[in-house]
């Protein structure tokens, strides 16, 4: 085996490609939820769309996209393929007494959990870019007008899909199981990554706390914002998706 | 002047006198398997403790019962008794050691415990450790992970003076914080899964903090780790039980400064495999 | 059979530096074809092995350990003495020399010793460029501290941990050599008999402990590094699993035995709290430092205290009786090991100990806790602090340096130090016999040598405290792989030894008809019963006091106890697996022999020496009487299962630099 693949494929290595495609998705996260706020700009979805369709259209950000996905292809695989590995580390025979004490409680119960949170964060994934992505991609959304230009209304495929409880619901489940993932994942990282130290440890699990907080909180905000706070839609549009009416 | 020596630490009037101890009765839901072949299950078992008893002490009067009943003892490893060798191996109410932090099981005290009580005794788990009898695991994996590495290559004589090379106090201290592992697999069984990171990590930062060891430290980290992952433990997630159940109190910092030495190693050193 | 101590002549610093220039060594292309085996891999078994690799000859290690780590060398908590003269207190080898001579009340051979003295050094540079985390001062080098009894600061420690540390050093010199090929280890293998060949040791008879397998292993030459044989007293600091069987098995092919009566009572353990007592646990004799012993004057407060009516802080300050500083004066709470042992014997032996059983002493930290709590308020500029506040000052400085210890003691016992004074009680430690070996380490069986506890070389009849790692990593590392050298050198036209001759063929018969004998009893008793009997007997009898009465009573009685033991003991299982059961009963089997070898000798040295007390032999104020003009040799005993009575064989020694004083700690 050359260096590279072997560096790569040892438990460290596994374990680096883990942070770094996490930390890479964290800071998509970032930049994905500073656009998806615009859905609670209360003006008709215009600033929305606009962005969407830059999104959509810009070259750059599609490059962008594709290394996205790919990063959480890697991640998801990665993570399930370790899963399966440590379950076989295990051995065949279970403790009857099962407990586990780490250094932090909340961390430590994710820490535990990590696969099936990022399963069940895969799940949301695919119901949420089965929803909108692929309504996008398939043209199943009607247009609209961005300022002058035409653009597809995202906005009131969003608006029809988030008045729906069943489709809050997952959304609200999705983001719960993201706070945990991400309070352990983001410290977990720097950990990997060799950056643990007592002077900055505490500022980083700080940081995790905070991320796991307010970026699932954010988040969910959206689409109970959009059901309970706007009117019911008077017309719903045909539209296609997993969740289209 | 000294006379006859009639009083002595083992005479009969200290049977007498530690009646004042209060007794518990306990049942014990222990692993019994005959060896790794063998299907394994639970046995119960009761058997009267004293509070002052060791967890270890108190499976001696369990087994001398056994004996006197022509029944086979439980096999458990130990051997100092007193913390430090790291050979007693089984997991106590789902802990490592027992529930007592910073405790090898032979000095946990049946004090701890509550009359009455149902106490769960298994071997340590993990497919690195194979079961050998009972609550006796194979635990030799540790041993080829540190002759992959885990010494400073110099032949007896060759040293120079022992103060010829200075070391910073905090840093030696460092060293030797990562140094008290015992080895005992603890952080092995702990994990759910099963990585032996802190194990490896503990001697890879002991070394790498010594100028001494800093020699050699990519060669070192590059076959420890090498290793361990030959040997089949689990790839650490960063859940630090590991550290929790440590009976030495290891910390994962080592596990960071091991990731770091890796990565460094395997980035910048000549070694081309 | 050689009976010579085989010191080399010169002056005493010359002589082990001309014995290295001189002697006949082998050439590497011989070394490739020479094997050793070597037992035991504690701290002499392990630095010897992996020495011996890299030295070039083929070497097979064996432990009945699972790794060899888990040797009890690991527990050793104080430190290791060497002449570095670091901290400029007028140390030197020849002091080191010197202290260790007269510590082990002038019954060691000088040549040994100071030896030992010269390897010291070497064993600190060894252990540093090995990594190994000794503890150091702010500018980076070596912290010292010191210890029982010398006038000097030489002892190197790395916090409670120095055996350990030292131990794991050795245990990873040794890995190198086993991935290098130039050790194969044996783990789990216990070594049941050594063959000889021709008059010489060619190989020993393990048992695979997993398999129950027996194993003939052949070489050109033995090495015994199996430890002390402390555990015949069933209670004491010694690991479960320590035992004498490899060194008796060799004397029962004709190596003697010497001076087994040299037992180390340690005056600083954990006392007995119940009849289920496994093992006794050590409290590092840095406390007796700061620590005063006391007991209360009258029997009635000591009554009360026993029957857990009063504690310790309930005696008026002048109702306690510190009696080694009323005894000893000079040295206080700071007399040797032996001495503090007896006097807190004597304490309790008039009714005076202070816990349920009667047997323990207080240890004290409130006057430490009080001076330095006073003399940090003052350098805090806090010249009226509060009781209290001297009290809470004076107790964060007794736990900065103590504070695992402290933290030991509240574990086992669930009494916190801090605020009840700690209670201790004597415990047997370390023993000092062990066995015969000349100046080479060889015994008295050629090609068998012995290193580390397991011989008898350098303590006398009493160790010094830190002094047990040097002795196991001077033998193991600078000793034994140049001595050996001497009888290697005269083995290079020996063809590979082959495990199938006859006389492998033969002991390991022998071995089987042992396991077979004893598992067939299939009695009623369990092993473990006969250990603790036999235990109450040697410490009855043999223990910190003796005499002639009690040695007979108490050898009869180990003898009845033998021959109950092969009628009545209980060993379930059967030879051909993992029974742990069967390894603890050849061990009490070989226990059973050797408690009989001491009360021997014990009853043949009519003085009292070290470790060794005579009642019969005391002076008016109840301080051990030495008798040089008679006794000042080393009783190397013969022992043949043909014949009842042991056979003596005396190694006069001779004092040439030395002159032979009575010890006064008043």
């Amino acid at each position: 085996m050359n260096w590279f693949t072997k560096f790569l494929t040892s438990s460290i290595g596994q374990k680096l490609v883990m942070s770094l495609t996490g930390l890479f998705l964290i800071s998509f996260l970032v930049v994905h939820l500073a656009g998806n706020l615009q859905l609670m700009a209360d003006d008709g979805g215009v600033a929305f769309n606009t962005y969407a369709k830059f999104m959509t259209g810009n070259p750059v950000i599609k490059t962008i996209s594709y290394g996205l996905y790919a990063m959480i292809l890697l991640h998801a695989f990665q993570g399930l393929a370790l899963w399966f590995k440590n379950r076989k580390a295990r051995g065949s025979e279970k403790y009857a007494v099962k407990v586990t004490r780490g250094a932090d409680g909340v961390a430590t119960s994710a820490a535990k959990q990590m696969a099936v949170l990022g399963t069940l964060i895969l799940a949301f994934l695919l119901i949420h870019m089965g929803d909108f992505w692929w309504a996008m991609k398939t043209e199943a959304v009607p247009m609209a007008d961005c300022g002058g230009e035409p653009c597809q209304d995202l906005y009131t495929k969003v608006y029809a899909s988030f008045k729906q409880w069943w489709v809050v619901a997952a959304y609200i489940v999705g983001m719960i199981a993201l706070a945990f993932h991400l309070r352990h994942g983001f410290w977990s990282a720097f950990q990997t990554l060799g950056w643990n130290h007592p002077k900055y440890t505490p500022a980083i699990n700080g940081a995790a706390w905070v991320i796991a907080l307010v970026l699932p909180v954010a988040y969910a905000a959206i689409p109970l914002y959009m059901y309970f706070a706007l009117p019911e839609m008077t017309t719903v549009p045909e539209m296609g998706g997993i969740f289209g009416s | 002047m000294i006379v006859g020596s009639s009083k002595s630490l083992q005479t009969d009037n200290c049977q007498l006198t530690t009646d004042n101890y209060s007794k518990m009765k306990l049942t014990l839901k222990i692993w019994r398997q005959k060896n790794a072949k063998s299907a394994g299950k639970f046995e119960s078992h009761q058997v009267v403790a004293e509070e002052h008893m060791s967890f270890l002490e108190m499976l001696d009067v369990l087994n001398e019962q056994l004996i006197s009943e022509r029944k086979e003892p439980v096999a458990f490893e130990h051997d100092c008794r007193e913390g430090i060798c790291g050979t007693c191996s089984m997991v106590i109410n789902g802990h490592p050691h027992g529930l007592m932090q910073g405790t090898t099981t032979c000095q946990l005290h049946m004090r701890h415990f509550k009359d009455g009580e149902t106490i769960a005794i298994e071997p340590f788990r993990a497919q690195s450790f194979p079961l050998i009898k009972d609550l006796v695991v194979d635990r030799s994996a540790f041993d080829r992970i540190i002759q992959a590495g885990g010494y400073i290559s110099v032949n007896t004589g060759q040293a120079p003076d022992g103060n010829a090379i200075p070391i910073e106090k905090d840093q030696a201290l460092d060293a030797f914080n990562a140094a008290a592992c015992i080895g005992c697999g603890a952080c092995v069984a702990a994990c759910p899964n099963s990585s032996a990171m802190l194990f490896t990590s503990a001697k890879v930062s002991h070394l790498a903090q010594t100028p001494q060891g800093e020699i050699e430290a990519q060669r070192r980290v590059l076959g420890m780790v090498n290793q361990m992952d030959e040997e089949g433990f689990g790839r650490c997630s960063n859940v630090t039980a590991c550290e929790a159940e440590c009976p030495k109190e290891i910390s994962v910092t080592n596990i960071a400064r091991m990731n770091r030495e890796y990565l460094s190693a395997s980035l910048t050193s000549d070694v081309m495999k | 059979m050689a009976f010579k101590s085989n010191v080399p002549d010169g002056s005493l610093s010359d002589k082990w530096k001309n014995y290295r220039g001189k002697m006949n060594l082998v050439a590497p292309n011989n070394k490739r074809r020479i094997e050793v085996i070597v037992v035991g891999t504690g701290l002499a078994g392990a630095s010897a092995a992996a020495t011996l690799g890299e030295l070039g000859y083929q070497v097979k290690a064996f432990t009945f350990h699972d790794s060899p780590r888990r040797a009890h060398s690991i527990a050793a908590q104080g430190g290791i003495n060497a002449a570095k003269n670091y901290q400029n207190d007028g140390d030197s080898v020849y002091r080191l020399f010197y202290d260790t001579i007269k510590g082990g009340d002038y019954r060691s051979r000088e040549a040994n010793v100071h030896r030992l003295a010269e390897a010291s050094t070497e064993i600190i540079d060894q252990a540093v460029a090995q990594g190994v985390p000794l503890a150091r001062e702010y500018g980076g080098l070596l912290a010292n501290r010191s210890f029982g009894g010398v006038q000097v600061s030489r002892t190197f420690y790395a916090r409670g941990q120095t055996g350990q540390q030292l131990l794991l050093g050795a245990y990873q010199a040794l890995s190198r050599q086993i991935s290098l090929g130039n050790v194969t280890m044996y783990n789990r293998h216990e070594m049941l008999d050594v063959v000889k060949q021709d008059g010489k040791a060619r190989g020993i008879i393990a048992r695979n402990l997993l398999t129950g397998e027996l194993e003939r292993h052949a070489a050109h030459s033995v090495v015994l590094c199996t430890g002390g044989y402390g555990n015949v007293f069933y209670l004491s600091t010694n690991a479960m699993m320590c035992n004498v069987t490899a060194a008796w098995r060799s004397v029962k092919k004709g190596a003697y035995m010497a001076n087994p009566c040299y037992t180390q009572i340690h005056p600083t353990c954990i006392p007995v709290s119940g009849e289920y007592q496994s093992k006794l646990t050590l409290m590092s004799e840095s406390l007796r430092n700061d620590g005063r012993v006391w007991v209360p004057k009258s029997i009635d407060d000591a009554k009360a205290i026993q029957q857990k009516k009063k504690k310790g802080i309930d005696i008026a300050e002048g109702d306690r009786d510190y009696y080694l500083e009323r005894r000893y004066p000079a040295f206080g709470n700071l007399v040797p090991r032996d001495v503090a042992s007896r006097a807190a014997k004597v304490a309790c032996d008039e009714g005076k100990g202070v816990s349920p059983t009667g047997l323990a002493v207080f240890l004290d930290f409130a006057s430490a806790i009080e001076r330095y709590g006073k003399s940090k308020a003052h350098s805090m500029n806090l010249y009226d602090a509060s009781p209290a506040k001297i009290k809470e000052l004076g107790t964060a400085v007794i736990e900065e340096k103590y504070g695992n210890l402290f933290e030991m003691y509240e574990k086992i016992t669930g009494e916190d130090p801090y605020k009840n004074p700690m209670k201790i009680y004597p415990a047997v430690h370390y023993t000092m016999g062990g066995l015969w070996v000349d100046y080479h380490l060889q015994t008295s069986v050629p090609g068998l040598f012995c290193c580390g506890e397991a011989n008898f070389s350098d303590h006398g009849a009493n160790r010094l405290g830190a002094s047990a790692l040097m002795q196991g990593l001077a033998d193991g590392y600078f000793v034994l792989p140049y001595t050996i050298g001497t009888f290697l050198s005269g083995e290079i036209r020996t063809p590979k030894i082959d495990p199938n001759a006859k006389e492998f063929m033969t002991a390991e018969a022998e071995v089987k008809g042992r396991l077979d004998k004893i598992i067939g009893v299939q009695g009623k008793q369990s092993v473990e019963s006969f250990h603790r009997r036999l235990g109450k007997i040697m410490w009855e009898y043999c223990g910190m006091a003796r005499n002639a009465e009690g040695l007979a009573k108490g050898r009869k009685q180990i003898q009845e106890l033998r021959e109950e033991f092969y009628k009545d003991v209980f060993v379930p299982g059967d030879a051909n697996e993992y029974n742990p059961e069967l390894e603890k009963a050849l061990r009490v089997a070989d226990f059973l022999e050797m408690g009989e070898l001491m009360m021997v000798d014990a009853n043949d040295r009519e003085e009292s020496c070290g470790g060794h007390f005579r009642e019969e032999y005391q002076t008016e104020e109840g301080e051990a009487l030495r008798r040089d003009d008679e006794y000042a040799y080393v009783s190397a005993w013969e022992w043949t299962d043909t014949k009842d009575e042991p056979t003596l064989h005396k190694e006069e020694l001779v004092f040439e630099n030395v002159e032979l004083k009575t010890r006064s700690y008043k």
